[in-house]
């Protein structure tokens, strides 16, 4: 989600300009899958497991991860959608407007939450949406999975399964999609 | 008259008059003020109501409550009566974590003499972010957005406009009409409005809500009858951007998808324009057999407060078709997601989206 929304925020955003493909969309597919079979090895089953995508990036991979997790156990995961806009840091600093509406299936009380996003970079997306889940109850506990790592957190979060760890400079951007991961530029419009 | 004239409404006629664009005083392009709907424009009003189907969501949790506008300060400055607009801000402003101060003109030092500058003057020297202005006269909400560095936000000048109220209205008809399609409010943009046939029903003259929402309602492409007995009708009718003005309530009924009563404001001396409340009651009252005569699946909506047996007949609020409690649940999101865009947004940038349109009025406008 940070990605996107840096990438297409005005006027500090501006046109993304692929250079290199990283990851096919096959590839983008196995990870899931390996990422899937994490989360129910770790959690010995999938009960209590919701999974959550955050807006924008995260929710097409949450929508597909819970799929696999649903073809590998054979039960109904639920899965729904955060957008985390009016706990963000940043507010008033940069334009800051929700991107989609949050749709939170059920009470998360006691329930595993797995939190998915696109990249993990300077982690305050995720620290803004471990306080937007706390106002849906208290989880028994939330883990984060991200198709890219690119580094350069500056907050103490770490993700609990990762698809690709990628080294990456401060100034590039990675844009994640079901279709793969692609490295580029940002120019200024 | 058509809808794509442009929308001059009563002293925004004017050069100089209330409810033209302010300069900033800070920042250079950030909106930092509502004070008409004119301000917005289509693409703006959109933005608002996208950020309000967020806060609707924020307002169903178990918390209702978010950390957005933490350390800011909202002053609700009433200088006129008021139940509903001052409490839905006031809520608004809590539901985001603001602090809010909340002016009472009765026991404050304007029954002293003090002006209403030296007022606003004094609350702003405490360090307030945003002022939402309510006052008998038209304008001044312009006027206190001159005079402070703070965000003002328009809750009703006079007869001039209230902009909140033409938004919540707006999201309102937008998700009942979504939702009986089975549909996010989201989905459907403002698509719905175009073609929408709404009579507004009473005291136009007086009506600052009839102002808001004539100038909303047609910016989204809706058609906008206005019903009024002649001497209940604005000077300068014509000039609105409405398809076409009635005094006959039972022929509009039938072609009409929303029909929006207001109310008759004796305060504003309605009634010496009137033969008798019970004759106008009688003519231009919504009554169960009137509001069974409505096309299928219109709506009734009044922005409050309701003189029941006048504009309204008792058994109407109850009806499935009114969505008037609704109208006020909406509003506390709607008043949420424009405090948010106005007090969330850096004041050195220009910001993203809805108010944007603002910041090109400034350009132009010459103010």
């Amino acid at each position: 989600m940070a990605e996107r929304e840096r990438r297409l925020t005005t006027p500090r955003g501006g046109v993304f300009v692929p250079r290199v493909q990283v990851l096919s969309a096959e590839d983008v597919s196995r990870a899931i899958t390996r990422i899937a079979h994490e989360i129910v090895e770790r959690n010995h089953g999938l009960s209590d497991v919701v999974v959550i995508g955050l807006q924008t990036g995260g929710v097409p991979l949450a929508k597909r991860l819970a799929q696999v997790l649903e073809e590998i156990e054979g039960t109904a995961v639920s899965s729904g959608t955060l957008d985390v806009a009016f706990y963000r840091d940043d507010i008033g600093i940069r334009p800051v407007l929700p991107e989609a509406i949050t749709n939170i299936p059920e009470d998360l009380a006691g329930q595993l939450v797995v939190l998915v996003d696109d990249v993990l970079f300077t982690g305050r997306t995720v620290r803004a949406a471990l306080n937007a889940l706390a106002d849906y109850g208290r989880a028994r506990a939330v883990q984060l999975a991200v198709m890219v790592d690119r580094g350069h957190r500056e907050i103490p979060i770490r993700p609990d399964y990762v698809g690709k760890n990628m080294p990456t400079r401060i100034d590039e951007q990675v844009d994640v999609s079901l279709d793969g991961v692609v490295l580029g530029d940002v120019v200024a419009r | 008259m058509t809808a794509s004239q442009e929308p001059v409404i009563g002293e925004r006629g004017g050069e100089s008059g209330a409810g033209t664009v302010i300069t900033p005083t800070r920042g250079a392009g950030a909106p930092r003020h509502l004070l008409s709907v004119s301000d917005l424009g289509a693409e703006g009003m959109e933005e608002v109501l996208r950020v309000s189907d967020a806060f609707v969501e924020v307002s169903k949790r178990v918390i209702p409550k978010v950390p957005a506008l933490r350390g800011k300060t909202v002053v609700t400055l009433f200088v006129e009566e008021s139940t509903r607009t001052k409490l839905s801000f006031e809520t608004a402003a809590k539901r985001l974590s603001a602090d809010v101060l909340s002016f009472n003109a009765t026991s404050s030092s304007l029954k002293k003499g003090e002006s209403l500058r030296d007022t606003v003057e004094t609350i702003a020297a405490m360090g307030v972010d945003a002022f939402v202005v309510r006052h008998c006269a038209a304008g001044a909400p312009a006027a206190v957005a001159r005079w402070v560095d703070a965000c003002v936000l328009n809750a009703g000048d006079g007869w001039h406009e209230h902009p909140t109220q033409a938004l919540l209205d707006c999201c309102t008809i937008r998700q009942v009409l979504a939702e009986r399609d089975g549909r996010a409010p989201g989905e459907t943009g403002v698509e719905c409005f175009k073609g929408l046939r709404v009579a507004i029903v009473g005291d136009i003259r007086h009506s600052r809500v009839a102002r808001s929402n004539v100038l909303a309602f047609s910016a989204l492409g809706a058609h906008v009858t206005l019903v009024a007995p002649g001497t209940l009708l604005p000077p300068a009718v014509e000039t609105w951007p409405v398809a076409a003005v009635s005094h006959d309530l039972d022929e509009v009924l039938p072609q009409t998808d929303v029909c929006y009563l207001l109310r008759l404001q004796a305060e504003r001396g309605a009634g010496g324009f009137l033969p008798s409340v019970r004759e106008y009651a009688a003519a231009y009252g919504l009554n169960a057999r009137r509001a069974a005569a409505l096309a299928d699946g219109a709506l009734v909506m009044h922005p409050g407060p309701m003189n029941r047996g006048v504009e309204i007949a008792d058994e109407v609020p109850d009806l499935p078709r009114s969505v008037i409690l609704r109208q006020v649940a909406n509003g506390v999101a709607v008043r949420m997601a424009v405090l948010f865009m106005l007090l969330g947004t850096p004041q050195d940038e220009s910001p993203t989206g809805a108010l944007a349109g603002l910041g090109d009025a400034w350009e132009t406008s010459g103010a």
